[in-house]
C-alpha cells in the first residue's frame, strides 16, 4: 500500500500519494490529540498568551516533537513528509498561535542545533527539545533587517574562552517563554554578510539577555513573540553552533524546511477554514433554501476548494523533493508564496460567506482570518519569495 | 498467558456515513476508515494486562480486505505483540468471524479473548457471544471492568440499573464497553517500532472454514430526517397540538 488515503478540504476523501502507512498513522493520533487535548482548551490560551509547558511536554512525550530527529535522543528518524503532515494537522487545529509555538519549535529553531551541533552540543539540548522540556526559538531578524538577512546587525565578539553578543532581534517566536533561542549574530564585521554571520545557543537566564517586551499581535495570540535585547551578553565559546561564519548558510539551509511547514500549515488552515464554512452555507437559511444553493457561493467555494488541493500537492512534493536530498529551492518559494496568499484567498471568502457572524470574536473563522495574514509576511513575504522563484524561472 | 484481541476495520466514527444510491450499504469507497473504537478498547486492556505482567502476549487479529493489515499495525503501535491478518474478498458476518476466532484460538491456545462489545458499522453485537458458543467457554460481555487472580477472572458488568460481577474460569471471552479504559496514543516511536512487528498473513480456507454469508442484506436506507422541534406558549396550546397535531391524544 504505497497510495493511501487522506482527507481533503471538503471532509471528503483524496488520494494523497506521498502518505505511507506510518505517515496516516501519525496524522491519526495528531487529530486525536488535538480533537481532545487542543481543541477544547486553546480558546484559552488565545486569551492567555501563550501555549501550556504542560501540552508541549505530552506532545514531546508521544514523540510529535521528535519527527525527523536521532532515535538516541528520543526522535523517530521519519522524513519531511510527516514534517508535513505534523504541520497541516496544526493547521487543521483553527489555532494558528498553537501550531506556530510547536512549529517554530520542531522546524524553524531545533534544525539549527539538529543540523549544526557538535556531539556534546546535541547530548546537552536534543533530549529536552524532544521531550519537550524546553523550547527553542530562533532569533534572525531585527527591527532594521527582516527580508533582508543579509543586514543584521546584531554582533558576537570574542573575548577569551567567551563570546560576548550585542543587538536587539525582533518578532521572536517563543521569544517569551522559551529556554533556548539560537541567535544569529555578524562575527566578522567587515566581511559580507554570506561570510560574516554565525550562529549561537543562549539559554533564557544568561546575564545581558533580556526581553525587551512582549509583542501584541493581530493573531496567533496563543504564541508569545518578543523583542529580545541583548546588552554585553556573555556566553561560553562552546555555545557556537557550527563552523564560525556559516551561519547564512545554516539559515539559508533552514530556510527551506520552515517553508515547507508554513505552507504545510497554510493549506491544513485553509482547509479547516472551507469544513466550517460548508458545514455553516449548508446550515444557514435563507431567500427560501440554503446558502448552498445559492450557485454563487458554491462555485467560489467549489474553486477554492480546487485550488487548496492543488497547493497541498505542490507542498507534499516538495517536502518530497527534500526527502530524496534534491534542491527545490524553486520549488519551495512557490510553495511559500502561493500558499502564503491561498490561504488568505480562502479566509477572505470564508468570512465572507459566514455573514455577520464570521465577524464576531465567537466564531472560529474570525480568528482563523487574523491567524492567516501573517502567513504571506513571516519566514519569507510573498514578494521575496516570488523574486527567488523569478531567479530559477 | 496468551491474549487474543480481533480488530476490525470500519469506517472512522468521525465520518457522517452515506448511504450508497442503490441501497446496497454505506458509502466506503473513498472513506476513511479506522480501527472499531471497542476493538480499541479490547487492545489497550490486553496491553495494560501484559504491562502489569499478567500476560505475557498480546496477539492482534484482523479479517477482510489486505487493508486490514493498517488496523493490525494500529493495534501493534499500541503495543501488540504481533498480528494475524486473515484475508478474505467475501464479506465476512459475524458467524463466519467466530469459526475462524475459532479455529485461531485452536491454532494459538490464548486463555482469554478480548472482543468489542459490537463494531460500530454493523452494531450486531453478536460475535463474542458465538465465539464463546463455539468454543464452551465462559463469557462476560459489556465488560467494565476486569480482573485476573489465578486460573479466574472477574468481569463487571453494566447492566440496567447497576453493576453486575461475574467470575469466570479461565480460558474466557470478555466483550469490551466504553468504560472500560481509555485507550492510549500510540507514540510515534511505537508507530515506527511496531513496522518491524510480524503480520501472519492467512485465508478462511487455511483454517478450514467457509466464510460464505449466511445473511442477505435486503436494503438500507437513511433515517427519516428528524423534524425541528416546536415551542408552545401555554400548556392549553400544548395538549390542543398533541390532540390535532400529532393525534396522540
Ligand atoms: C508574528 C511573527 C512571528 C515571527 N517570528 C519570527 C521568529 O521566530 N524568528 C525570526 O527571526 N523572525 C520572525 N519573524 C520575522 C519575519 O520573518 C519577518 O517579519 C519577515 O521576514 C519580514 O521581514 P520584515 O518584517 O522586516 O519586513 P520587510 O523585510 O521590511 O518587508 C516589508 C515588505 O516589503 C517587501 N519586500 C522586502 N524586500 C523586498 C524585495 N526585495 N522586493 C520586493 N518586495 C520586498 C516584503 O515583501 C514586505 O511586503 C516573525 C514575524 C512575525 C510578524
Ligand atoms: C458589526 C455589525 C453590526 C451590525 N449592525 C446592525 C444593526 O445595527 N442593525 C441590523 O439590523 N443589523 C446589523 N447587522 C447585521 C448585518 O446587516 C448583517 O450581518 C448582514 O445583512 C448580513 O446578514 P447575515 O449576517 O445574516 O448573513 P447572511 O445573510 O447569512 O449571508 C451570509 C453570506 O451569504 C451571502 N448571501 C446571502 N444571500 C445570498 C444570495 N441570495 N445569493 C448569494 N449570496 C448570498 C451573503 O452575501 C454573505 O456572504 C450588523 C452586523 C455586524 C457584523
Amino acid at each position: 500500500m504505497s497510495a493511501v488515503l487522506a482527507s481533503s478540504p471538503t471532509g471528503c476523501i483524496a488520494e494523497n500519494p506521498f502518505l505511507r502507512e506510518e505517515h496516516i498513522a501519525l496524522r491519526d493520533q495528531l487529530r486525536r490529540f488535538i480533537r481532545t487535548e487542543v481543541a477544547p482548551h486553546a480558546g484559552q490560551w488565545e486569551i492567555d498568551g501563550m501555549v501550556p509547558r504542560s501540552i508541549l511536554r505530552r506532545m514531546g512525550e508521544l514523540g510529535f516533537l521528535g519527527i525527523r530527529y536521532a532515535q538516541r535522543y528520543g526522535g523517530s528518524e521519519m522524513d519531511t513528509i510527516a514534517t508535513a503532515v505534523l504541520a497541516e494537522e496544526l493547521g487543521r487545529s483553527t489555532f494558528g498561535g498553537f501550531a506556530i509555538t510547536v512549529l517554530v519549535h520542531t522546524d524553524m529553531a531545533s534544525p539549527h542545533i539538529a543540523n549544526a551541533a557538535n556531539a556534546a552540543q546535541l547530548d546537552r539540548y536534543m533530549p529536552d527539545i524532544i521531550a519537550g522540556r524546553k523550547i527553542a526559538a530562533v532569533a534572525v531578524t531585527e527591527p532594521d533587517a527582516g527580508s533582508d538577512v543579509a543586514a543584521i546587525r546584531t554582533t558576537a565578539r570574542r573575548e577569551g574562552d567567551d563570546w560576548v553578543l550585542n543587538g536587539t532581534k525582533m518578532y521572536i517566536t517563543n521569544g517569551v517563554h522559551g529556554d533556548v533561542v539560537l541567535v544569529a549574530a555578524k562575527t566578522d564585521v567587515s566581511a559580507k554578510a554570506s561570510r560574516g554571520v554565525s550562529i549561537f545557543i543562549v539559554e533564557a537566564g544568561t546575564p545581558g539577555f533580556t526581553i525587551g517586551r512582549a509583542l501584541d499581535k493581530q493573531g496567533w495570540r496563543s504564541s508569545d513573540t518578543a523583542e529580545l535585547v541583548f546588552e554585553e551578553c556573555r556566553i561560553p565559546a562552546i555555545n557556537l553552533l557550527g563552523s564560525e561564519n556559516r551561519g547564512f548558510y545554516a539559515i539559508m539551509r533552514n530556510f527551506q524546511n520552515e517553508r515547507i511547514v508554513l505552507g504545510a500549515q497554510a493549506m491544513g488552515e485553509a482547509q479547516a477554514a472551507l469544513a466550517l464554512t460548508l458545514d455553516w452555507v449548508r446550515n444557514r437559511k435563507a431567500f427560501g433554501g440554503t446558502l448552498w444553493d445559492k450557485q454563487v457561493i458554491r462555485q467560489r467555494l467549489s474553486m477554492l476548494a480546487s485550488r487548496v488541493e492543488a497547493a497541498r500537492c505542490l507542498v507534499y512534493q516538495a517536502a518530497w523533493l527534500d526527502a530524496q536530498g534534491r534542491d527545490c529551492i524553486k520549488d519551495v518559494s512557490m510553495v511559500k508564496a502561493l500558499c502564503g496568499e491561498l490561504v488568505n484567498d480562502v479566509m477572505y471568502d470564508c468570512q465572507q460567506f459566514h455573514g455577520g457572524m464570521g465577524y464576531m470574536r465567537e466564531s472560529a473563522i474570525e480568528r482563523m482570518v487574523r491567524d492567516a495574514r501573517i502567513q504571506a509576511i513571516g519566514g519569507g513575504a510573498t514578494e521575496v519569495m516570488l523574486e527567488e522563484v523569478a531567479k530559477r524561472l | 498467558m496468551k491474549i487474543l484481541v480481533p480488530v476490525k476495520r470500519v469506517v472512522d466514527y468521525n465520518v457522517k456515513v452515506r448511504v450508497k444510491a442503490d441501497g446496497t450499504g454505506v458509502e466506503t469507497s473513498g472513506v476513511k476508515m479506522s480501527m472499531n473504537p471497542f476493538d480499541e478498547i479490547s487492545i489497550e486492556e490486553a496491553v495494560r494486562l501484559k504491562e502489569k505482567g499478567v500476560a505475557t502476549e498480546v496477539i492482534a487479529v484482523s479479517m477482510g480486505v489486505a487493508a486490514c493489515a493498517e488496523t493490525i499495525r494500529t493495534a501493534l503501535a499500541m503495543g501488540a505483540d504481533r498480528g494475524i491478518l486473515v484475508e478474505s474478498a467475501v464479506e465476512l458476518q459475524p458467524l463466519a468471524v467466530a469459526k475462524l476466532m475459532k479455529a485461531l484460538v485452536d491454532k494459538e491456545q490464548p486463555q482469554l479473548v478480548i472482543l468489542g462489545k459490537q463494531a460500530i458499522d454493523d452494531d450486531m453485537n453478536a460475535t463474542g457471544q458465538m465465539l464463546a458458543a463455539l468454543l464452551g467457554w465462559p463469557q462476560g460481555t459489556f465488560a467494565s471492568k476486569i480482573e485476573i487472580s489465578g486460573d479466574g477472572i472477574s468481569v463487571t458488568r453494566e447492566i440496567d440499573g447497576g453493576l453486575e460481577t461475574l467470575a469466570l474460569t479461565l480460558p474466557a471471552i470478555v466483550t469490551s464497553d466504553l468504560r472500560l479504559n481509555e485507550p492510549r496514543y500510540a507514540s510515534l516511536p511505537n508507530i515506527m517500532k511496531a513496522r518491524k512487528k510480524p503480520i501472519e498473513t492467512m485465508k478462511p480456507e487455511d483454517l478450514g472454514v467457509d466464510p460464505t454469508p449466511r445473511l442477505t442484506l435486503v436494503s438500507v436506507a437513511e433515517p427519516p430526517k428528524r423534524q425541528a422541534g416546536k415551542k408552545v406558549g401555554s400548556v392549553a396550546e400544548l395538549v390542543s397540538k398533541l390532540r390535532t397535531e400529532a393525534k396522540v391524544i
